[in-house]
């Protein structure tokens, strides 16, 4: 195994283009360096993308944030313009793994790492952020929510590395929010997660929604159904029993030892509907 | 049994909460724990491990990792001899199989090489032929005529014929007349239920260090709770004499009655035997969930007969256990144990053994006591409820006291059973209010405790300290508690005594840390061993006085004439007598030897307050109270620990852990992620009431207090989810799932 720490996302772009044989990206290593260890990884060469200018910052950018793909959850927890901008986000990356793994772990990571129960996507799916990826060819952005295609998948090609993410500005009485859940408290994989963003007009009416769901199917999905039976409503009761349905009904999960495809179903309903209420409070509204 | 040990006195230091000997090299990292062991040549053992449930092993082509350059050892079952001791082949049978895996990750062939890469590339070239074999892994399939057998020709004679042969025995306990009792009962209550097998989940993976020398000696460094029965074993399997192989216990990091056998020590010392080099195995957490042992699996059906005022009239149980691949006793101790706190007319237990395909088990707190008392606690909480009673009442009204025939046979002599329930009643957590959708529940526990064989030296120093040296590896502070012991006896401060945990050629045999008896016997074997150095103390300061040795006393830590016959003499310290031992006969040092006897049995109550989510069925634990018995709390930080940790086990146990075997009888979360302990967030404050009944049978009335604490969460936790659910589940774990499916009924 060859292990290359690039200096620019472009080397780290050719050296993985040019790899014949199994090659990994190292950012924060929360998942790579545990794979590797168990064995269930044995890759030829690992790019380790930290030292590339810009990797490690949160930079302001037409009213939102651009995240380098290397920031991790403890640097992005102690942004507070980022967090005040998109607090289901920031809630959602910091419940990946414990204390420890915040101090490496990264969004772009646990995006690549193409996990459907990825706690910090659903937020960003949610947000509509865009990643920017960095290939052999050049740069091109893409919607978080186009890059996971099933368990462990993603739409990046050979060579291409994330090396940004940009959250997108938003304007007042506007918020997310993020739940999961899991048996334990923390130190666990969501069973199902739900992530809610919402944009209120002066009256407390949401004027924009959009839901994302997680470990509910192979990717992270964003529920246009459940959002529109959001749109225009005060979150009354009936709103939220209608969006949690339609959560229920684009749920397509799987039976395993986490929980099983009844459980899902139903807890992706009732951590959406919860979600919404936080968001909705975040924003403003008031019940 | 010894019961006239304890005499009652006022205590200077035991009771005192003084500070631990070994926490110092635990926080900074300097303990030596089980894969800290090194030794010059040393080579890396690693284990080929079974990935079938079930399966007849035709053939092992060990022969291209053989070829494997830095390759220096391969052994598999055929290595290892016949034995005809059934215990003993079923130790090594689980170590290493023999003919057949019985269960996923039951180990196949072992490899000693120079680097840990070079071991796991050789594993990958051992060719195992296997012929696949049914399965089955629930004991309730298991007992079934007809399911899949594991093992042939071992059933006992006690079952009856017809039954599947994975039933290997069978065993009753109790007295009186059930079905005369029953017919006195206002309400009889049938119930069944079933516990998932749960692991010790100790933090510390198993790990040693094998050194065989060609001249056929052996050391053997390891983290276990018993060196002198690592020893046993492994002469055993070894074929070796025991005073030839020398075992030395680590510090341990976590055994709760895990680290009690043998499962990769004797694979290490083959190793070393065949590589004629130093062999180190360490597992990985993958291999100790797939390979050593969880609890039993069981299912468990209770009957209990009861007056509209709470009185049992009668009460049965049948318990259906399986430890795995191989026959296992914990099913009696389970069947003893199931009523033990109650004073029964008319009460039968009834215990049988089956065989699955899962790893062989191991003892965890308390064996076979959880499962069972859950059984019966909850379906006497569910008659509590049918009757409008106070479930307290109900277990003070039927309270197990002095003189009761226990339901598995003893009477009882002084327990501390009512006392442990009236300071429940009369704690404020129990009738602190509840707000709604939140539940209190209460459940009893008990452990029978043990004594044993325990052997123990103290050396007195010529400077006036003290070194003891005993035989039990310390799993929960007990060399500060053996410390404390030395030091009210001898009457010299705790910190000039160190006390070490010595190797097998050190000290006579010691049995397993192990019973909750360490406490118990080994201090009182320490007490003993100062009173003998308190005598042999005492006949030096005669010859220097020049009078009878039955003419001087210990008093305060020195020695003092007995009375004004015999003479006017200062005192002499124990470091004054220590100071001049050479000229008065040589070093001082006290003995003492024992099998130790009455240990006396220990109950616990404890009261938790839950709340349901009714949307998840994610139950969080609000308040928890534990009381209970320890005789007399030595150390009392770690006897509380004990109860609080036996609690966080317990709640573990009811709420989230279990083995999930998959369709393909393999082990779906051998992990901690999948496999989920209570994390420190998940836990409320754990309050510890300790009752001090004293134990007849020590000096100083001490009683084990390692065990039972694990024993009431189960059913308590039930109990609470039920009186905030609205919904009684009779099957743990009481996972989301499983609450949500409940309360959708």
């Amino acid at each position: 195994m060859r292990y290359l720490a690039a200096n620019t996302a472009h080397e780290a772009a050719e050296a993985l283009a040019s790899e014949p044989g199994l090659s990994r990206i190292l950012a924060g290593g929360t998942d790579v360096l545990v794979q590797l260890k168990a064995g269930m990884v044995e890759p030829d060469l690992v790019v380790d993308i930290k030292r590339i200018p810009g990797i490690r910052t949160i930079s302001a950018e037409a009213g939102g944030f651009r995240v380098g793909a290397a920031v991790s959850g403890a640097e992005l927890g102690e942004h507070a313009g980022l967090c005040a901008l998109w607090p289901g986000i920031a809630e959602g990356f910091q419940l990946i793994g414990s204390t420890q793994v915040q101090g490496r772990a990264t969004m772009a990571g646990n995006l690549c790492n193409g996990s459907p129960a990825a706690d910090s996507v659903p937020p960003l799916v949610a947000a509509n952020a865009v990643a920017r990826i960095t290939g052999p060819d050049g740069d091109r952005d893409v919607p978080i929510a186009d890059i996971p295609t099933g368990p462990g998948r993603t739409t990046l090609k050979k060579g291409e590395v994330i090396t940004s993410i940009f959250l997108p500005a938003r304007p007042d009485r506007a918020a997310d929010a993020y739940l999961r859940f899991i048996p334990r408290t923390e130190m666990d994989i969501a069973v199902a997660s739900a992530a809610v963003s919402l944009e209120l007009d002066p009256s407390g009416t949401v004027r924009s929604a959009r839901v994302a769901l997680g470990a509910v199917a192979p990717t992270v999905v964003a529920v246009e159904a459940a959002a529109s039976c959001l749109i225009g409503t005060s979150l009354d009761d009936e709103a939220l029993a209608r969006m949690a349905a339609a959560c229920e009904a684009a749920c397509a999960p799987i039976d395993d030892k986490r929980g099983t495809i009844e459980f899902r179903t139903r807890t992706a309903g009732v951590l959406a509907r919860r979600a919404a209420l936080i968001a909705y409070a975040r924003a403003g509204g008031s019940k | 049994m010894s019961l006239d040990e304890y005499t009652r006195r006022e205590f200077k230091q035991v009771g005192t909460r003084v500070r631990r000997p070994d926490g110092v090299d635990k926080v900074t990292g300097r303990a030596m724990y089980g894969a800290d062991a090194t030794a010059p040549g040393m080579l890396v053992g690693r284990i080929l491990r079974s990935p079938h449930a079930h399966a007849r092993v035709k053939g092992i082509d060990t022969s291209a990792a053989e070829a494997l350059k830095g390759v220096k050892a391969i052994i598999t079952g055929a290595d290892l001899p016949a034995q005809e001791d059934e215990f003993i082949r079923d130790v090594q049978d689980n170590c290493m199989a023999r003919d057949k895996a019985l269960y996923d990750g039951h180990a196949v062939a072992a490899v000693a090489a120079t680097d840990a890469a070079t071991a796991k590339a050789a594993l990958k070239l051992i060719k195992v032929d296997y012929e696949v074999l049914p399965h089955v892994t629930d004991v309730d399939a298991a007992i079934q005529p007809g399911a899949p057998v594991v093992q042939s020709g071992r059933t006992l004679e006690n079952v009856p014929a017809g039954m599947s042969e994975n039933v290997t025995s069978h065993s009753e306990f109790g007295h009186g007349d059930p079905a005369e009792g029953f017919a006195r009962a206002d309400m009889i209550l049938e119930r069944s239920y079933r516990t998932a097998a749960t692991h010790q989940g100790y933090i510390e993976p198993h790990a040693c260090l094998a050194s065989y020398a060609s001249d056929g000696k052996a050391d053997l460094w390891c983290c276990t709770q018993g060196q002198f029965n690592v020893r046993t074993l492994c002469a055993a399997i070894m074929e070796m004499e025991a005073s030839q192989l020398r075992v030395t216990a680590s510090e341990i990091g976590g055994g709760f009655g895990g680290k009690t056998t043998v499962f990769i020590e004797p694979v290490a010392l083959a190793l070393s035997r065949k590589a004629g080099r130093p062999v180190k195995i360490v597992m990985t957490r993958d291999e100790v969930f797939r390979a050593t042992g969880p609890t039993v699996h069981t299912s468990t059906d209770v009957k209990i007969g009861m007056t509209k005022d709470g009185r049992i009239t009668a009460a049965e149980a049948t318990l259906r256990y399986s430890g795995g691949a191989f026959p296992c006793g914990t099913v009696d101790m389970g069947a003893q144990a199931a009523f033990a706190a109650y004073d029964l007319d008319h009460v039968r237990t009834y215990g049988w053994n089956v065989m699955t395909n899962r790893p062989k088990e191991a003892a965890y707190r308390a064996p076979g006591a959880p499962q069972s008392i859950y059984a019966v606690e909850a379906t006497l909480d569910e008659l509590c409820q049918h009757f409008g009673l106070d479930p307290l009442d109900v277990r003070l009204k039927n309270a197990a006291k002095k003189g009761t025939k226990s339901s598995y046979g003893p009477t009882f002599p002084d327990i501390g059973l009512t006392a442990t329930l009236e300071a429940a009643k009369a704690h404020p957590h129990y009738s602190a209010p509840l707000k709604d959708g939140q539940g209190r529940g209460i459940s009893c526990g008990f452990w029978f405790n043990f004594g044993g064989n325990t052997c123990v030296s103290l050396n007195v120093n010529t400077d006036g300290t003290v070194g003891i040296t005993e035989g039990n590896p310390d799993i929960g502070g007990s060399r500060a508690s053996i410390s404390l012991m030395a030091a009210e006896e001898l009457g010299i401060p705790y910190d000039r005594i160190r006390t070490i945990v010595a190797d097998t050629s050190s000290l006579g045999y010691n049995d397993v840390t192990d019973g909750s008896r360490v406490t118990f016997a080994v201090g009182l074997a320490t007490i003993k061993a100062a009173r003998d150095a308190i005598g042999k103390m005492c006949g030096r300061a005669a010859r220097i006085w020049g009078i009878d040795p039955e003419a001087v006393e210990w008093k305060d830590g020195a020695t003092v004439p007995a009375g004004p016959n015999a003479g006017k003499f200062p005192p002499m310290t124990l470091a004054e007598i220590a100071a001049v031992s050479a000229e008065t006969g040589g070093p001082i040092a006290g003995h003492h030897e024992v099998n130790a006897d009455g240990a006396g049995v220990s109950f616990g109550v404890h009261i938790v307050d839950v709340e349901v989510d009714r949307d998840t069925g994610a139950t969080k634990v609000l308040r928890y109270t534990v009381f209970q018995d320890a005789g007399k709390a030595v150390h009392p930080s770690y006897v509380e620990g004990q109860m609080q940790g036996g609690a966080v086990q317990g709640i573990g146990w009811a709420l989230n852990e279990e083995y999930i075997y998959g369709k393909d009888g393999r082990l779906q979360n051998p992990g901690f992620l999948d496999y989920r302990v209570p994390v420190a967030s998940d836990l409320p404050p754990i309050d510890a009431v300790i009752l001090e009944i004293p134990n007849p049978g020590h000096p100083y009335g001490v009683r084990g207090v390692g065990e039972t604490g694990i024993v009431p969460p189960l059913a308590a936790i039930t109990n609470a989810v039920c009186r905030s659910a609205g919904v009684r589940l009779h099957e743990l774990p009481m996972s989301p799932p499983r609450v949500l499916k409940a309360l959708a009924g």
